[in-house]
């Protein structure tokens, strides 16, 4: 192999070469670009985009709004996460171990969701939360959960709408978590449980003393991909708040989320593109610290638990 | 063996179908509904709810086309999802070959930049992009859309497994030997092999190039030139008193993927497993 790589080596370069060329010009260029625009009050009022030094920075802690989609953004979040994940694993252990008739298409029916055009799902939503007229109104008074009179205005409810977009995130990303539980799981070799079994432990025990170490490495790679998906999130809240108070965010602006102020001050309005700059690396920063402590946290705590199981 | 009937396990499974399948119903519920209202007059859908098709789906359709170009937003939908996938799925290849196969110094460092720039979100740069696409002339035409999928980092990395495992370096040695040329190597020999991994791919890049909405929404002006994600959205405003065009317009967007669905779904799953399991 070493023979014949020295001999062609350069060709190497050749072939990666399309791929990198692109990557430099068409997204890390824009990236940094991005950070330099921050710090120019580029706008409709400055197009130019003369040196604002960190200004953009501080006027982002005393933008309320910016604040307030903060907060939106990792209730709507959060609120989705923690059931995902619970259902993600608890469906994964009940799909790979137990001898399910039907696995394939429960596996297919529960991803499905994921694949629908996010705004699409969110227009979708948007109908069916209706209020009077709304099917799943509908629903909630033919099975006698709600009364005739006691429809739920959903999406004027800063309280509904909320919920409804976590809710709609979950259905739309426990599936697709739940594959990649399934996966691990199924690398998990079988002789583990088999000497936990000869051991004596139960599945409950064996659950939480060999499959969930085990999967950990997933775990991660589950919580820093959907936090950064989470605080990215953009096309549900936004086709969902669309038209809403002024420049949409749903009522009293509560499912404004990071991105969506992001776009409204880029591209609606003033065009402030040198603040928008910066928040779009307040975010990143954000996404940044945050992964960095799920990495130190979870992935450490793997360690340890692994050097555990050796010992004993 | 004798089985002894145990009425505690039986419950259990009982109740453990039952939850499977309510959680099943969820998760489709609202496409069938949604394909059912397309077929029903408001009038009906306001009075309740139904699980068997209308009959006002021609009345739904002419509404819905007359003021929804919807085929358009179909059509430019597609313009841009082919060449984004023949790029990626092309160049993806090419590039993880390149990795695969070539021993040159900064191999791994490069790869590793490779896997970095999946952790990136294109929001970050999505200033930037905008004011790029202005000074290349790009903006506003299909070309910033679709010019970008040649560096797909997740497309390289799949494709870069299933080389390193299928491909063997006599096979392309033996080329050489041939006379063949590093490039004709790649083209004759090693894309057909690679052929299943770049089709997983390819099914993937499909997707999320034709569910993308926040690039187009922000680099197209022209009414034109509008997505079918866009148009979709435009439903909202448009029809506010007919809610069966407004479900015949999202079920004529959403029925292809449910489609592509069920004809791919092992790939699909297949695709989104591998990308996870790099560590």
């Amino acid at each position: 192999m070493r023979r014949f790589s020295i001999r062609t080596s350069n060709y190497g370069y050749l072939f990666i070469l399309p791929f990198f060329i692109t990557f430099l010009v068409l997204q890390l260029y824009p990236i940094l670009y991005t950070f330099f625009l921050s710090f120019t009050g580029l706008s409709t009022a400055d197009p130019h985009g003369s040196f604002v030094g960190i200004s953009n920075y501080v006027k982002l802690f005393t933008d309320k709004f910016f604040l307030q989609s903060i907060i939106n953004t990792w209730r709507i979040w959060i609120i989705n996460f923690i059931p995902q994940l619970i259902f993600a694993i608890g469906l994964a252990a009940i799909l790979t171990r137990d001898k399910i008739v039907g696995r394939g298409l429960f596996r297919g029916v529960y991803f499905l969701p994921n694949l629908v055009t996010a705004a699409s799902v969110g227009i979708l939503f948007n109908v069916l939360l209706g209020w009077k007229e709304g099917t799943i109104n509908n629903i909630l008074v033919a099975l006698k959960i709600i009364p005739e009179a006691g429809k739920i205005h959903f999406l004027a409810s800063p309280l509904w709408i909320s919920s409804s977009v976590s809710i709609i995130l979950w259905w739309m990303w426990f599936g697709h978590s739940m594959i990649l539980f399934m996966a691990a799981m199924v690398a998990v070799p079988k002789d583990y449980y088999d000497a936990a079994a000869v051991d004596g432990a139960n599945a409950w025990s064996s659950f939480w003393k060999i499959t969930v170490p085990q999967i950990r490495p997933i775990m991660v790679y589950v919580l820093i991909t959907s936090l950064i998906g989470g605080l990215n999130n953009f096309d549900i809240p936004f086709v969902m708040g669309e038209g809403q108070d002024l420049g949409g965010g749903g009522p009293v602006k509560s499912i404004l989320t990071m991105v969506m102020h992001l776009y409204n001050m880029a591209f609606t309005g003033g065009r402030q593109r040198g603040y928008a700059a910066a928040i779009a690396f307040a975010l990143f920063i954000m996404v940044l610290v945050f992964s960095l402590i799920i990495f130190r946290t979870v992935a450490r705590g793997g360690r340890d638990t692994e050097k555990e199981i050796k010992g004993v | 063996m004798r089985r002894k009937f145990n009425i505690g396990i039986f419950f259990g499974r009982f109740f453990l179908y039952l939850f499977l399948i309510v959680l099943a119903v969820i998760c489709f519920t609202p496409f069938y509904i949604m394909i059912i209202n397309a077929t029903r007059s408001t009038q009906a859908i306001n009075l309740g709810v139904s699980l068997i098709p209308g009959k006002a789906i021609v009345e739904n359709y002419r509404t819905m086309i007359s003021t929804l170009p919807i085929w358009k937003g179909f059509l430019n939908s597609v313009t841009i999802a082919v060449p984004s996938t023949i790029l990626s799925a092309y160049f993806g290849a090419l590039t993880a070959y390149g990795f695969s196969k070539f021993r040159f110094k900064g191999n791994k460092f490069l790869f590793w930049v490779v896997l970095g720039t999946m952790m990136i979100p294109t929001q970050l740069g999505i200033v930037g992009y905008f004011q790029l696409t202005v000074k290349l002339h790009l903006i506003n035409t299909y070309w910033a859309l679709i010019l970008p999928s040649i560096a797909t980092a997740a497309t390289v990395f799949f494709i870069k497994m299933y080389i390193d495992a299928n491909i063997d370096p006599a096979l392309i040695e033996a080329a050489r030997v041939d006379g063949s040329s590093e490039f004709r190597t790649f083209n004759r020999i090693v894309l057909p092999i690679a052929f299943p991994a770049v089709a997983t791919m390819s099914i993937l890049n499909f997707i999320y190039s034709w569910n993308n909405y926040l690039t187009p929404l922000v680099l197209l002006f022209d009414q034109n030139k509008y997505t079918l994600p866009i148009f979709i959205t435009l439903v909202k405003g448009q029809f506010k008193q007919n809610l069966g065009a407004q479900y015949l317009a999202v079920a004529i967007a959403v029925v292809p993927i449910l489609i592509a669905f069920t004809i791919f779904s092992k790939y699909i799953i297949g695709g989104i497993t591998a990308g996870s399991l790099k560590e």
